[in-house]
Parts: C-alpha cells; structure tokens; sequence
C-alpha cells in the first residue's frame, strides 16, 4: 500500500479516450438509427453501426499497442500492477451484476409472474377474468405464457450438447490454469500448449452453442419470441456466449503474445486478467446449465 | 527503463501540456479532468433547469396555457434524467476527481487514460439523450423510471437506451478508478480510518455505482429487447410482468438514490468542522453509517412500489427495512449538530449552504420517513407529496452540497478567492427560494395533486403559482452562481492562502493555491496533527 517510492506511472496525454469515445458513440448512434428506421426506410444506420465498430475495433488494437510498448519497457511498477488488477477485479463484478439483472428477472419469472397468471397466490382475478385456462407451468407446459406467444415449441434437453459445453468449459478452466502454473514455471512449450488448448475448447464451445440455437430454432421452434422463456433462455446464454466469444478472443491475444515473449514468470498482469475473465465466464455457465437447462 | 518514465513524469510536473486541444481532450490530469466533469455539470444544471422552468410555466395556472401535454411530459421525463445523469452525478465525479488525490496524498488518479474516457463518453451519451428531443415522435414521456408498457411506445427508445448504457459505462469507469485510487494509491501513513469523510463517502459511493449500475443496463436492455426483438419480459401474454421492470429498475434505482447523497454526506462532513474549528465528532460512526446506509439501500427497493399490488410480506418487510434507515442517518445528523456544538463557529458561503443542507435535508428525510409507510403511501403514492421529498434531498440536500462544495474549495481550484458578499446573495436568495419553490408542493400532494401533469383542479392553483414563483427565482438565482463561478476563475484579484480556510485540515490543504499540475509526485510524509482525523481513539 504505497511502500514503494519509485514513481507511479502517469501517461502524459493520450489520444485514445477520446477516440474511443467517439467511435462507441458512432456504433450505438448507428444502431439506434437502424433500430429506429421505419420498415423498408432506407437509413444511413448500418453503415454508422459499421463504421463504428471498425473503429472499435482499430481503438482497442491501438489503446493495447500502447500500453503493451509501455509495459515491456517497464514504466508499470508493481503499485502500477496493483492498480490494474483492481480494475479487473472491479470489472469483472460489474459484469457479475449485469448477470444478476438477468437471472434475478428468471427467478422473478420462475417464482411469481408465470405462477400468478396461473391463478397460484395472488394471481387469482387474473387468472379467472383473463387466462383461466392457463396452469402456470415452466417449459415447453407453458414458459410461452397464456397466450403461447411464438407457438408450441420443445425445450433443449440439458443432457445432450449442454452437458457436453459444460464440460468443455470446466476443461478449459482446467487447462488455462496449468498454463498459468506453466507461466509462473517458466515453461514456455508447455504454455503454448495449454492455453492453445484453451483457445480451442472455447472456439468449439461456441461452435456447439450455434449448432443448438440453429437447431432450436428449426426443429424445437424455441425461438427469441417464444413467450418469456425463449427470451429468458436466450438472453441469459446469448449474452454468455458472447462473453466466451470476447474471452476467445482475448485468450488467443494473449497467446500470441505469448509467441512473442512478452511476458514473464512475475509481471504477467495481462494473461492473469484474462484467466480470471475465463473462470468468471466458467462460472456463470455452470449457473446456467443448472437454472436454465436443468431445473 | 525507468528513466523513460520518470522522464514523463518530470514533464508534467511543471507545466500542463500546452494547446487547448491537448490539454482538455487528451488529458490524462485529475485536476483537468475533475474541471471538465465540473463544467459539464453546470452546464448540465441549467439545461435541466430550463426544463424545470417550462414545468413551473406550464402550471403556473391550471388549464394548458403554453406548451402541448406530450411536450410537458417530454419536460419532467427529461429534467430528471439531465438533472441525475447529466448534472448531480458528474458534479460529485468531478469533486472527487480534484479531491480525492490530494486528499490521500496520490500524484493523480490510478488509470489516468481510463478517467479521460469516463468524461468524455458523457457529452456524447447526452447528446444522443438531448436529441431525441427533435426526433419525429419526440423523447421518452413516460417520466425517467420508463416503467413498460407506456415507455416501449415512445419511437426514440433505442437512442434513450443506448444514451443510458454510455452513462452506465462511464459511470462504472469512473467507480473503479475512484476505488482504486483510494485503495492503492493512499500515501503511506494515511490509514484507512484516518481518510478524510469525503473520501470515505466516494469509496462506497463507488462501491454502489459499480454494484447497480449494470442492473440498469440490464432493466433497458429488456426494454430494448421488449420494444425491437419480441422478447416476453414485460408482456403478460408471453408470461412476463411490467411489475417485474419496476423491481430491476428500483433494484438499481435506491442505491442510485444514495450515490446521490452519500457524496454530499462525505462534503458536508468536510465543511462543517472547518468553520466549526472542531474535528469531526464520532468519525468512526460517521464512516460506520455510511456503510449501513449504503448496506440497506439494496433491501429497501420496493417501497418505491408500495402501490402496485405486492403481497402483504413484502409490503411490510420494505417499510421496516426502509424505516431503519432513518438510524444510521439521524447518527449522521446528530454529529453534524454535535460537531458545531460548542465550536467557534464563523458563517462564510460554504457553511451557511452546509447548514441548510442539515435542515433541510432532514425535512426531506422526515417527509421520507412518512412515505415509508405502507397505508400512508397508498395516499401519498403519485402525488406531489413525492415531488416535494425527492426535492428536499436532492435539491437542498445534493445541490446544497455541491454548491457547499464548489465555495469551499474553489480558492484552492483557482488560487483566487470568490466574492463572499454575492456568495451569500447567492445562499440567501437560493434557500429562500427553494422553500417558497417546493414547500407548498408538500400540500398539494397532501391534498392529492398528481405528478406528471400539466393541468390540474383549480383547488390547487394559489399553492401552484406560490410553487411557480419560487421556481422561476430559484433559476435566477443561479444565475448569480454562475457570476461568482466566472468571477472567481477569471477575474478575481484576491489570492487565496494554501490553507484557505483558517481550521482547514488535511493534506489537500498542505498544497499551494492552485495546486501544482500534479498533486503528489513523491507521497508527502503524513502528520497525524495535519489531518482533520489523524488521532481517532472514539
């Protein structure tokens, strides 16, 4: 806590905030524009959205090069590195919230919105004046609601491909960490290995993702608009996968960076953080297969 | 390697990097950075008091004289968000980016580059919101709760949401450089328990942002979903529940409500000792309530919902658990009296606003107390009666504070005094005002006046006109701020001391007036007898 004396690093001005700033503005002014567009209206929303995400993407390549020219020329002391790791840390729990807005809605739905239109406690009126012929219940039963918003459709049985991406997520969570304990052991063969293997689990983990919402759509016909389950279900793992699609990306970053030397065996903040992203998305999957795809 | 950096460092110290362009858009300063949050919140105050202004007009008289219903609701949606978004939020940013620093003794904020995007995601975010306001079908009118279904019919939604979700972003940035700044960068010797209350205030307060502010994200996302994708989640036919909006959105929305007042606490902690002379009375209890604030802002959401059908138990677990704030808060009150007790009080600007902050804060926290209740809520739900409490404490309670705030530490900001005799016009016309302007509000909302309404029954016009007139003095009266804000930063002659105020304590204090470029390039050796709570024994 402050016990080092050398100076703490303060950049001298940066253009990137306000790059990125800029462009994450372009990227939802676009898609506002392109959610707002009459049908058939021919709006300039798209190309905003894409400009925008090019520049996204340009500015998080950028942002990186610097701070990664910095870090190898050793301007981050280890208050420096302190202060990093308390981002992420914080980082990671503000994404833990996002998570609970989510879960917190299906257990509201779970426990009262759908029991109540079912006429169970005080949902009595109604369920006799509105939907007396709903029972309430969860699943393909009546997750669509009272009025089967989106159709009949079947749910995703949790033990075929679900119970295989969960085991692929609780191997990778395994095989980055025996990179990690490869890192802090100096082995660099053995890093490569592992966090490749890493990147590779992730990669089929959203490859079997995509293969079960294309069959959930064309043969289950669970789909985005089937009543509040598809929308619970698809949210909770849409935004999951989209976080495994990030940590993809990023544990394949850090394996390149690997390749190139850029770490080692005591200042490696940069792989450390994407490890604790990992098992922070690991974690959430393994509350998904058993609230969403299980109970 | 090192020599790089120090190289950098050295740069700094002397001189801000020169051209405007540089110097404000790029900076990676605290103290820069801390004044553009601070301008951006002015500017913010009068946009969203304009609106207020064209509420008061509107209902200066019953009937619809001036503006269009829809454009009145467009007006209290919007002043709402600009006022809590745009201009109470980013004013406590910006103190506790100028502040927090010297306060425990860091060179500048933890992830320097991180601050910089924090502020400037803001004009962009606001102008995406502000915009709406000429979009063909106009803003988002359902009041700035945007409960479903009414808001998922406003045509602008998706530029609201994405507006709200770069204030969340900026927001969380903010939060966890505020957190890692205070954490990790405390000079050595500045114990926790001996951060000043301001200090202690911003790192729950930061602690609170990045708790609820992705559960606001995640309440607009389902709009956004709701209105554009086909999802169920408010929509009973599908098996949601708007209900279900109400207890995300307030999951978030009481803790929000303190992350606009604990701030203030943690200001109001730092004036009136000053101009009291007398540490802090009880400073541990004053850092254990605000914990217990913050703590049970998260069980109380509900009782913003008393009125929309919750079972029994709930309705009676909410209006216990909220009643109990009332103890962590009177502790807070009670020192504050305690403090000035027996001190050698002296009256300038920051003191008198810190003074009416303590009354008229707890006006508003009794009226709170009374809104508590379930079977007097059922009355008061909706009505002006809430208008008037949610004014008092973030009106003479937040603004107060900032207002406290920017007096008591504007001579250390520009090394120039501000000019005490219009400061204290400002005060007097202001806390005179601001009464005339919401206490007849209480009466009307006892009398049943609903909110969000442009007309009314003419048995509440003589109280509405009171309540107007207040209003449109209140806004000129803020007209002097802004003169004594110019003044001072521009044209004032009279140097302020380092130490400012005569029992200013702490190691902001220790610096010159204006402090250098940055604040503590070698952590400053800490004297217990400098800080305003360097021996805490009670």
């Amino acid at each position: 806590m402050g016990q080092q004396h050398d100076i703490y690093y303060v950049p001298s001005k940066s253009q990137w905030p306000i790059v990125a700033a800029v462009v994450m503005f372009l990227t939802v002014f676009g898609a506002a524009h392109w959610l707002n567009a009459e049908p058939g209206e021919a709006g300039f929303g798209k190309t905003v959205i894409t400009i925008g995400a090019i520049g996204v993407l340009g500015m998080f390549f950028g942002w990186f090069h610097s701070v990664i020219k910095e870090s190898l020329a050793g301007m981050y002391n280890p208050q420096v590195d302190t202060s990093f790791r308390m981002g992420m840390m914080w980082f990671i729990f503000s994404e833990v919230m996002f998570f609970g807005a989510f879960f917190g809605a299906l257990f509201y739905i779970r426990a009262f919105s759908v029991p109540w239109l079912g006429g169970h406690g005080h949902g009595v009126l109604t369920h006799q004046f509105l939907y007396d012929t709903y029972s309430g219940a969860w699943g393909a039963a009546g997750g669509n609601g009272p009025l089967h918003i989106g159709g009949a459709f079947s749910t995703v049985p949790p033990w075929g491909l679900p119970l295989l991406n969960t085991l692929i997520l609780l191997t990778s969570s395994v095989t980055v960490t025996i990179a990690h304990h490869a890192l802090r052991g100096g082995h660099r063969g053995r890093i490569l290995l592992f966090l490749g293997l890493t990147v590779l689990l992730g990669a089929s983990f959203l490859f079997f993702q995509a293969h079960e919402y294309m069959e959930a759509y064309k043969e289950l016909n669970l789909t985005l608009h089937s009543g509040v389950y598809g929308s619970t279900f698809f949210m909770l793992t849409g935004f999951h996968g989209l976080h495994v699609t990030l940590g993809t990306i990023m544990l394949a970053v850090i394996w390149l960076r690997v390749l190139k030397g850029h770490f080692s065996k005591d200042h490696h903040f940069g792989f450390e953080a994407v490890a604790w992203y990992w098992h922070f998305v690991d974690v959430v999957w393994l509350c998904l297969f058993l609230f969403v795809y299980i109970l | 390697m090192a020599h790089e950096a120090t190289h950098d460092q050295h740069d700094d110290h002397h001189h801000a990097p020169q051209g405007f362009f540089q110097r404000w858009v790029m900076s990676t300063n605290h103290k820069d950075i801390g004044t553009l949050y601070l301008i951006f919140s002015l500017t913010m105050f009068f946009i969203g008091g304009s609106f207020a202004m064209v509420i008061r007009a509107e209902l200066f008289k019953p009937g619809l004289q001036l503006v269009q219903p829809y454009f009145f609701n467009e007006m209290t949606t919007m002043h709402a968000l600009v006022m809590i978004f745009g201009a109470i939020m980013p004013a406590f940013v910006g103190l506790g980016n100028w502040m927090i620093p010297m306060m425990v003794g860091a060179p500048d904020m933890a992830l320097p580059r991180m601050n910089n995007l924090s502020f400037w995601i803001l004009p962009f975010a606001f102008a995406l919101l502000l915009s709406t306001l000429f979009l063909p079908g106009g803003s988002q009118a359902g009041g700035w709760t945007m409960y479903p279904p009414l808001s998922l019919q406003s045509s602008s939604l998706a530029y609201t949401v994405f507006a709200i979700h770069l204030m969340g972003i900026s927001s969380i940035m903010g939060a966890i450089n505020i957190i890692a700044t205070i954490l990790n960068m405390r000079a050595p010797g500045m114990d926790l328990l001996k951060m000043p209350v301001f200090v202690w205030s911003w790192l729950i307060t930061a602690f609170l942002l990045i708790a609820v502010m992705p559960v606001l994200a995640g309440a607009v996302t389902m709009l956004l979903t709701d209105k554009y994708f086909g999802t169920s989640f408010f929509n009973p036919h599908g098996g949601g529940d708007p209900v279900l909006y109400q207890h995300v959105f307030w999951f978030f929305g009481h803790p929000e409500v303190y992350i606009m007042i604990l701030p203030a606490f943690g200001i109001i902690s730092e004036v009136i000792p000053t101009f009291s002379r007398k540490p802090i009375f009880g400073y541990k209890a004053m850092v254990f309530a605000i914990a217990s604030i913050a703590f049970l802002s998260f069980i109380v959401w509900a009782h913003h919902m008393f009125a929309v059908g919750l079972p029994m138990g709930a309705e009676i677990f909410f209006m216990y658990a909220t009643m109990l704030i009332a103890v962590p808060t009177g502790v807070k009150v009670f020192n504050w009296v305690a403090t000035m007790w027996g001190g050698s009080l002296s009256f300038e600007t920051p003191m008198l606003f810190a003074i009416a902050f303590v009354i008229l804060f707890t006006i508003g926290g009794f009226s709170g107390l009374m809104l508590a209740l379930v079977p007097a809520d059922f009355q008061y739900h909706d009505t002006y009666f809430v208008v008037a409490h949610f004014h008092y404490v973030l009106v003479t309670g937040a603004a107060f504070a900032i207002m406290s705030a920017t007096y008591y530490w504007m001579p250390k900001w520009t090394g120039h005094m501000y000019n005490e005799f219009w400061g204290k016009v400002h005060f007097w016309c202001s806390v005179v005002f601001v009464n005339v302007l919401f206490f007849p509000q209480h009466f009307l909302g006892l009398a049943g006046m609903p909110r969000r309404i442009p007309d009314y029954n003419v048995a509440f016009a003589d109280f509405n006109m009171i309540s107007s007139i207040g209003g449109f003095l209140f806004g000129a009266s803020q007209l002097i701020f802004l003169g004594v804000i110019v003044h001072c930063a521009f044209f004032s002659k009279k140097k302020a001391t380092d130490r400012v105020w005569e029992g200013a304590r702490g190691l902001e204090w220790t610096l010159s007036s204006p402090p250098p470029h940055h604040s503590f390039t070698v952590p400053p050796v800490v004297h217990d007898e400098e800080l305003a709570h360097g021996h805490v024994n009670d």
